[in-house]
């Protein structure tokens, strides 16, 4: 299998071989994955990667699915137009 | 910011239980859910339920829908529905922040009672994204939800219980089933349900998944292949099948982004589809007042969401003081009829992730 065709992350655009070439230059935890390749930081955050990413970090650390740390989830989890927050802000003064 | 006494999200099989039980008790009760429907997965579906007459065996998915949607409209203004809601925000003080439409807004709950569901698992394999290549999930959708068809010809990859129905309905609407790979060394679902597609002619092909997906625009065939017990694909032993459409039924992952964001204690449990909340015995979660229900607690059936969802409302709505008629009894019956649901075989899966989670099946 040719990981060059195998897409991990839709959102980003970021295929296997992507991940493999970041595992290689030490990067092997979620986050770090999260933060240079942005898997996990587009409209699905992470709902449809994240299993996989996972999956790929367990493989290549030869460690139990249970012991490789999923992403950290923070509030929003779509993007809200600003407009929308300033209004609710000024509905509640 | 609103205040609300219950605030239930997620409006499938177990949302819906949960909603009514706590409305019974006389609760106040939103009830919110991201589609324009009520009913989560029972939307699409078409098939027969199994079980007891308790858990409307017999009944398809749709018309339970509408026997429990026909309660939920008995207890007019102690109900308020949030349809085309989402929300993007739950923070540790049990506020939500929602989105509907352009409108941004914050609620509170005393009691928040989680019924997200699950999303579907993706598989990597070479060109996955090809059009063409569909979560059984979406499949359904089109078919049972909209009448459209996705292809004429269907690899079908997974053998659980979506893999299996899907299959039928797929055949139902006169798509050919070109086969069904599984890559474990034995079918996931029940065996009634491979029966019958077997019967129909379709291969059920075990130790085996697919390589790659095959077409220039769309998919126009798939490339399968033998795995060893590692799991690997067998060089040599790959075959190619005409096919213009890959439909991958992988399982399920428990919807918990929300309960993280609020800090709330999940444990990986592989046999419960991934990240679930650490619940007590009252189903609720770390955070006081906040319970979880569903394939958000464990993936099972709508039978077992629809139990759980009961049981949650039951216990959400004492803690809120209600009086819940014969609520000891009720609880003792409904944990029986989960146990029931998960016993024999097919429920091993989910009683070993159980055991993991340290909840007494």
């Amino acid at each position: 299998m040719d990981p060059k065709n195998i897409i991990i992350c839709r959102c980003s655009d970021v295929t296997l071989a992507d991940i493999y070439e970041l595992f290689d230059e030490g990067y092997t935890s979620f986050e770090e994955l999260k933060r240079i390749a942005r898997v996990g930081m587009g409209p699905c955050q992470a709902n449809t990667c994240g299993k996989m990413v996972q999956w790929e970090i367990s493989k290549y650390l030869k460690k139990p699915l249970e012991e490789v740390p999923f992403h950290n989830m923070r509030p929003l989890t779509l993007g809200v137009k600003l407009r929308a927050i300033k209004e609710a802000a000024e509905d509640e003064e | 910011m609103q205040n609300k006494e219950a605030i239930v999200i997620g409006g499938g099989p177990a949302g819906l239980t949960a909603a009514l039980e706590l409305l019974k008790a006389g609760a106040s009760v939103c009830l919110i859910d991201r589609n324009e429907r009520l009913g989560g997965q029972l939307t699409k579906q078409t098939h027969m339920f199994f079980g007891s007459e308790k858990q409307y065996a017999s009944h398809r998915g749709i018309d339970i829908l509408e026997i429990l949607t026909n309660s939920l409209g008995k207890y007019g203004n102690k109900l308020e529905i949030l349809t085309e809601t989402t929300v993007v925000g739950m923070y540790r003080d049990k506020v939500l922040s929602c989105v509907s439409g352009d409108k941004f807004f914050k609620l509170q709950g005393e009691k928040i009672i989680f019924a997200t569901g699950a999303s579907e698992k993706a598989l990597p394999f070479e060109n996955n994204d090809l059009p063409g290549v569909y979560a059984a999930g979406a499949v359904q959708t089109l078919m049972n939800e909209y009448g459209i068809k996705p292809g004429e010809k269907v690899l079908m990859v997974g053998s659980g219980n979506i893999g299996l129905i899907v299959s039928y309905q797929l055949m139902q609407a006169g798509v050919e089933v070109v086969a069904l790979v599984e890559a474990a060394d034995r079918i996931g679902g029940y065996l009634v349900h491979a029966s019958k597609i077997k019967r129909l002619g379709v291969d059920i092909l075990t130790n085996t998944s697919v390589k790659r997906a095959i077409g220039k625009d769309s998919v126009e065939a798939a490339e399968i292949w033998e795995l060893d017990e590692q799991w690997q694909g067998i060089e040599g032993s790959e075959r190619t099948l005409e096919v213009d459409t890959i439909c991958v039924a992988v399982g399920l992952a428990p919807l918990t982004e929300l309960l993280q964001q609020m800090g709330v204690n999940v444990k990986y449990v592989n046999e419960l589809g991934g990240n679930v909340p650490i619940l007590d015995e009252q189903y609720q979660t770390s955070v006081e007042g906040v319970y979880a229900c569903g394939d958000l607690a464990n993936i099972e059936e709508a039978s077992s969401a629809m139990v759980e969802g009961r049981i949650v409302g039951i216990n959400a709505a004492r803690s809120l003081g209600r009086s819940v008629e014969n609520a000891d009894f009720r609880i003792k019956a409904l944990r029986h009829e989960l146990k029931d649901l998960r016993g024999g075989p097919p429920g091993d899966k989910v009683r070993k992730g159980l055991k993991k989670l340290g909840v007494a099946t």
